[in-house]
Order: C-alpha cells, then structure tokens, then sequence
C-alpha cells in the first residue's frame, strides 16, 4: 500500500541499505563532518565571501544567457591555438568521436585525469568495448577503478571506503592491471599513497594518449583549467602526445579574468584549501606548439551537450549549469550522510545530483522521478553553494514536474510531459486535502471528529501511516481545535458577518471536555 | 496594536495550546489579537510535494483571510516563509501560464505583513525580555525554514535566554535539519527516522528538560522518536515557554 499511495520511488529503497550500515554511515559521518567544519573556517576567512559568490553565479549566469556566442569564441581561440574542437550533441556522440580519436592514433590505453563528464558518458566502458584500457589516475578514481566500483561522491569518489577495504583492493587488483601492489602492503595511508605512486608511474610514463575533463574553459583566450590536488592530472596533461578532453558545455566563461573568482571560491568550497594544489592551465598546443616535445602534440577539445541544452531552456532549473562542481552541498547534506552516494544512481550524487540528474536524463525513471524528493528542503545546500544555486526552489520546481508534469525541453523541442506514474493515490489525497481545507466548515468538522477519535490514538498505523508510527509514536490530540478555544474564549469579539459566513454554522454545543486542554505534548 | 493570529492548520488540528499561548503572551504584552475564522492551511505541504495548482485555492484563501490586517503573526517558521518566499513564486508562475497577476498581487500584499512570532517580539514590538518564568533546563533546535529561510538569527535564543528560571543549554549540532522535511518524512522513512534518531539523541544527551522549537511539526516528528524510545525529554514550542509565568505556568 505504501508503494502505490505515495508512489514509494527508488530513492527510499536504495537509501535503506546505507542507512542500515553502520559501518558505512561512520565512515560518511567523519568524512562529511570534517571537511564541512574545514569548508566553513576556510570560506569565513574571507571577508567578501558573499560577493564573490555574487560574481560566480553572475559570471555564470550572464555566460549561460549568451552560451552560444562564447561557445564559437572559445572554438575559434582552441582552433587558432592548434586544437582541434568536436561536438557532441549526447554521450553516444561523444564516446564515438573519443574512440575514434584514440583509435586513429594506433594506441590500445589511455590515461585519464578525474573528469565528471567522461563518467556521465560512460567513456571507459565505451572505450573498453572498443578494446581500449583506461586507467584512471586520480588516487580515489583508482580506487573505485580497481575495486570494480561506482564512484559516491563528486571529489572523493572512494569516500564510502575505509583504509583496509583500500588495502584489501590493492593487494588484490593492481597486478591484474599493471605493477601490483608492494608485499604486505598494510593500510597506513602513506603506504597506501606510495603504492598507488608507484602503481601509476609506470602508466604515465608509457601511456601516449590522455583523456581529461575541464573545470573552466576560457572563451576569449581558449585556455582549458583542471583543478586537482595529486599532481596526476599535471602528469596526464604533460606527458602524453596527444590529449583529448571531454568537457561540458556550461563549464565556459568569458574571460580569463573570470577565472580569479572561481580559484578562490572553488578551492575553499571542495577540499577547504585556501589555494589549489595543482591548477593547470593549456590553451590549444600552446606557443610550442609542442614542437619542442613540450606537452602533447595533439589536442582535441570534445563539447559535450546530453541534456544541458535542454536544461538552459527551462528558466527555474536551468541554474543547476551554474555548478562548479564543488562538492559542498554533498558535504553538507545531512541525507547524503546517511543515503551514501550510491542511492542517487548517477555520478552525480547529492543534492546538485538529485537537482541534475532528472534533468540531464529527464524523470522518466523510477529512480530520476523519485531525486527531487532525496531531501527535505533543508537549506544547507544553498547556503554553501559558491555559485548560489538554489537547490531546494529546483528541487520543488522538479517535484512539480514529477507529479503535475508540463512542458519540458527535449532534444530542443518543447513538449508537454505527463504526471509520473505512481503518484494518482497521492493526487487523490491531495486533492481531498485541500477541498477540506480550502472549506473551513468541513475543516472544522474535521478537527472535531479527530478530537473525539483522541482516546482512539493507536501506536501504529496502518497503510501510508506506517510510514510515520514505524519510528514515531503518534502525537496525543487535543481534546478540541485552536479555533473552538478562540470561539469561545475570545469569541465574543469577532466581527458576526464573518464569523458567521467562514464558520459555516453558529455551532456552540460541544461535548462536555471537563479541562479546557489537555492536548499537545508537554 | 492589533494584529492578526495566523495559527496554522497543524496547531488549529493538534497543538491548540501553541496557538492559546501565543495569544495569551501577545495580550500580556498589551497586543489586541484577532483570529480570522477564514484561515486554513497556508499550503506548504501540497506545494513542497509538487502540487503547485492545488497550492492555489489556499494562497487566495489565506490571502483573503487576513486582508486589513498591519500584522500577521504566525508561531511557525515554516509556514511564514511559505508565505513570503513561496507564494511570490506561485504568483509569478501563474502569470507566467498566461493566468494573470492576480495572484501574483495577493503574494505581494500578503508576504511583507507575516512575522513569525520572534520576529514580531523582537523587531517590531522591540522586546527580547517578555516578562516569561520558565524554571527549567531547555536546549533549543531551529527549525531550517526560520534558521535558514526566514534568516531568525539568534531572535529565539536571546528570547528564551531572558526567560526568569531557565536555563538554556547548547544543542550539539543545531543547525542540522532533524529530518522531518514534510512529506519526506512518509516518503524517505528511513532517511527520516535516521535523521530524527541523530537529533533526539544530541538533545537527550544535553540533559536538558525540554527541546525547544519554533515549529511543531519537527517537533511532532522528534516528539514521538523521542517517545517511541520512551527517553524522558519533551518537545515544547517557544510560544508555550514565553507564556509561561509564576502564575500560568504551561499546561
Ligand atoms: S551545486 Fe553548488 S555546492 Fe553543489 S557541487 Fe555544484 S557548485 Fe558546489
């Protein structure tokens, strides 16, 4: 009944799990508390941290509004600096051109820097298909890569494994991909580091191809920024002839000015570092032109749309491509704590997950229609967001979309989209709920019969109720509604035209309570 | 001064002693109160689940009841930033559905007169002591939509730390939501229960008597956690603290 009433999503079921692990939920617990205590000591530094994240989100916004027009500029500064820019209309576009890149230039592997966009598209699983092998470079990437895992959070992708776990998946996988793991490797993080050094050396120093995402890419000059901590991305960026990156429409800005907004918000906000470890910077092959055998020879930048196109058309959710990609609101969420982001079923998981998702894939699955409800509009999201999306209005504007449906943009065309399904009992409900209370007569009556039905209070309820006496006793109910207490203690002084009219009958005989309340909790 | 009482539909239905209070404290600090019968439901749980449309009968219904009134004064955070947050946004979707600005203008008309009951003490009646006795120990939880939403401050600690007898005792993590989240109480379960578990027990372990809040449907949510654990800790609403006196105490 549950089911069917409330239209139970896949959110709900795939969350229980994690909530039932305690192991797991410790693990979250100190990871999510520490960084978000860094996050806000770093970010109160700042004494204008409010107009930086003002600039950010308008910097965004005014890009986004004029994506097309800095979309060509940014081609035409790549091309004229000797990349070569490709564009992908969705993931099976991109994925085709990155194989065939990877493939024209005769290697069998590729590394790769850490990039969201390339996990969105599935890439490695393409590229696997096509008998390439992409070895992810990124210490937590590697982690989830040898563990024959999914990736739970935007920054710390491993962040639902502890040291030994780690341990255990080096010792076990790192020979079958290349230089396995020193004996009696123990979980001493240094030690654990020092492996996976050794482990990646070699792939970088062998590999020929590298393939990379973007955090910002410079429309005025072509200049591409990853942002990263290890030093891996710097190596994928250098070493190899040729680079091929993946990056999403909306990560453009306009100038290279912009940028000193975002190195200052963006740091703060993800690792709580006052500024970046290793921030690289390329604008096509560069003066070199790699002549010198100074960086890659060969740069391909690969634009990737698959939904942002259709997302900016919508005017309330369309600020989710303000996103830098942060992580804060993940950090900070108290359901993404306790959910894990495995619950969320996307690479994007957290509330910026729950907010883009449905709308990159739209909310024809179960598990995009139940996202926007993965939360309870608590406001902490927004609060630390350094671009200022307001996850909790998109999140309701979703909710909408979810269960009235309405027009929507797909693959450039406006449609109008019917209610998910699952929802029709809970319509119902609703529907009945505000007739009654849109009629304060019969809300009223209402109120009366459930006074009477107090002595009645049952631990547990049955149907959708349940959902609520499961863990939580029922409130005690008072023996009579707010509004007889008014009517007859204060009564007298209403106006009687309206007292009349909105209180649908002059009614003043009421059984017999003996004390005036008893009700509430105290 | 006259103001208009805006109880909600949770404290008309379960929590009458909430509303009974707030009048009782708002009288004794010499504010004349009106209940306008025509109130109802402000709409909050049908708009946060994603019916905006049936959200509309209740914007215009609320809009209606307390026309004329300087001030509305409502002891829920919650439902005053539904008010002056969401109901601009429900009117500008509507006239953007080519249905006109009409209620668009009962938003703008609305929004701007809705104090939350600390609100209303502190910035426009000015009073942070109002003259309350309340002689226990109290933790105070608050509640996102006024923390973050409304912006409250620390309007309802400096309220209840003028309170003759109480003594008020930090809540560890306070600012974290306790989980309640509306429908996503029903609809997220465990989520819910796991979050409402987490804060009942950094309120219990305070050793406090009572959690404060400033709206009762977290409360409702921790309360009954809290009993099902059968832990000796009860929720009270702010209003019920502030009426409190030597003479009256709370019920
Ligand atoms: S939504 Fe905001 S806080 Fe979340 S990852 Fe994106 S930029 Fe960071």
């Amino acid at each position: 009944m549950t089911g069917t009433f409330i239209g139970m999503p896949a959110f709900p079921a795939a969350a229980k799990e994690a909530v039932g692990n305690e192991v797991l939920r410790a693990n979250l617990r100190r990871a999510t508390h520490t960084i978000r205590d860094k996050r806000a000591r770093a970010v109160a530094e700042l004494a204008d941290w409010d107009r930086l994240r003002a600039a950010g989100k308008a910097v965004k916004d005014h890009t986004l509004r004029h994506l097309d027009r800095y979309l060509l500029e940014l081609e035409e500064a790549v091309t004229a600096a000797g990349g070569v820019v490709h564009w992908a209309a969705d993931a099976e576009e991109a994925n085709r051109i990155v194989t065939g890149l990877v493939l024209a230039t005769g290697e069998r592997e590729v590394v790769k820097v850490k990039s969201m966009a390339t996990q969105e598209i599935g890439l490695n699983e393409a590229l696997e298909a096509a008998g390439i092998a992409a070895y992810e470079t990124d210490l937590a990437e590697l982690i989830v890569q040898l563990g024959h895992d999914r990736p739970s959070h935007i920054l710390v992708p491993a962040i639902h494994r502890n040291r030994a776990e780690i341990r255990d998946v080096f010792a076990a996988e790192m020979g079958a991909w290349g230089r396995p793991a020193p004996e009696g490797l123990g979980d001493d993080p240094r030690e654990l580091a020092e492996a996976a050094r050794l482990h990646l050396r070699e792939k970088f120093l062998r590999a020929k191809v590298a393939v990379s995402g973007a955090n910002f890419m410079v429309a005025e000059t072509g200049t591409l920024v990853v942002f990263e901590s290890e030093g891996n991305g710097r190596m994928c960026l250098t070493l190899p002839d040729t680079l091929i990156s993946v990056v999403g429409i909306e990560k453009v800005v306009p100038t290279f000015r912009d940028l000193e907004i975002f190195l200052q918000t963006l740091p703060r906000s993800s690792t709580a570092e006052r500024m970046n470890p290793y921030t690289s910077m390329w604008t096509g092959l560069g003066p070199s032109k790699g002549a010198d055998g100074d960086g890659p020879s060969d740069f391909h930048l690969v634009l990737l749309d698959n939904g942002r196109t259709d997302t900016l058309a919508d005017e309330v959710g369309r600020q989710a491509l303000r996103c830098i990609r942060c992580s804060a609101c993940l950090n900070v969420c108290p359901v993404y704590e306790r959910a894990g982001g495995h619950a969320y079923g996307s690479v994007y998981p957290g509330p910026i997950g729950a907010i883009l998702s449905p709308q990159l894939r739209g909310t024809g699955s179960e598990i995009d229609a139940s996202l926007p409800y993965a939360s309870t509009l608590c406001g902490a999201c927004y609060e630390v967001c350094p671009v200022a999306i307001d996850i909790p209005e998109v999140l309701v504007h979703l909710r909408e979309r979810v269960v009235q449906g309405g027009p929507v943009t797909r693959e450039g065309i406006r449609v109008r989209i019917r209610p998910a399904r699952g929802h029709a009992a809970e319509r119902a409900a609703m529907r009945a709920a505000r007739r009654l209370l849109d009629h304060p007569g019969a809300l009223r009556a209402g109120e009366r019969l459930l006074a009477r039905a107090r002595r009645l209070r049952p631990r547990r309820l049955p149907g959708p109720g349940r959902a609520w006496t499961d863990s939580r006793a029922l409130p005690e109910l008072p023996a009579e509604p707010f509004r007889d207490w008014w009517a007859r203690e204060r009564g007298e002084r209403e106006r009687p035209d309206r007292a009349q009219q909105d209180r649908g009958e002059p009614d003043r005989e009421r059984p017999d309570r003996g004390e005036p309340d008893r009700g509430g909790r105290a | 001064m006259r103001v208009a009482l805006f109880v909600t539909c949770v404290n008309d239905a379960l929590y009458p002693r909430t509303g009974i209070a707030v009048v009782r404290l708002l009288e004794r600090l010499g504010v004349e109160v009106d209940f306008p019968a025509a109130q109802s439901c402000c709409g909050q749980p049908q708009y946060n689940t994603g019916y905006r449309y049936e959200t509309e009968p209740l914007v215009r219904r609320t809009a209606a009841a307390f026309e004329g009134y300087a001030y509305v004064v409502t002891p829920s955070g919650s439902c005053a930033a539904m008010i002056r947050e969401h109901y601009p946004r429900i009117g500008r979707k509507a006239a953007a559905e080519g249905r006109g600005g009409e209620l668009a203008e009962a938003a703008a008309s609305l929004g701007p007169r809705v104090y939350e009951l600390t609100e209303f003490l502190v910035d426009v009646l000015g009073v942070t002591d109002v003259g309350a006795y309340f002689p226990h120990t109290v933790t105070y939880h608050p509640s996102c939509h006024g923390l973050r939403g409304l912006g409250l401050g620390d309007r309802p600690r400096r309220l209840l730390a003028a309170v003759k007898g109480l003594e008020l005792v930090e809540l560890p993590g306070a600012e974290e939501c306790c989980g309640f989240g509306g429908t996503f109480s029903v609809k997220n379960p465990d989520l819910s229960a796991a979050m409402g578990g987490d804060k009942a027990g950094s309120a219990a372990a305070t050793g406090a008597d009572f959690l404060c809040g400033a709206d009762n449907s977290c409360l409702a949510h921790l309360d009954g956690i809290l009993r099902r654990r059968g832990a000796p800790l009860r929720t009270l609403h702010l209003a019920e603290i502030l009426a409190a006196t030597e003479e009256e105490p709370p019920a």
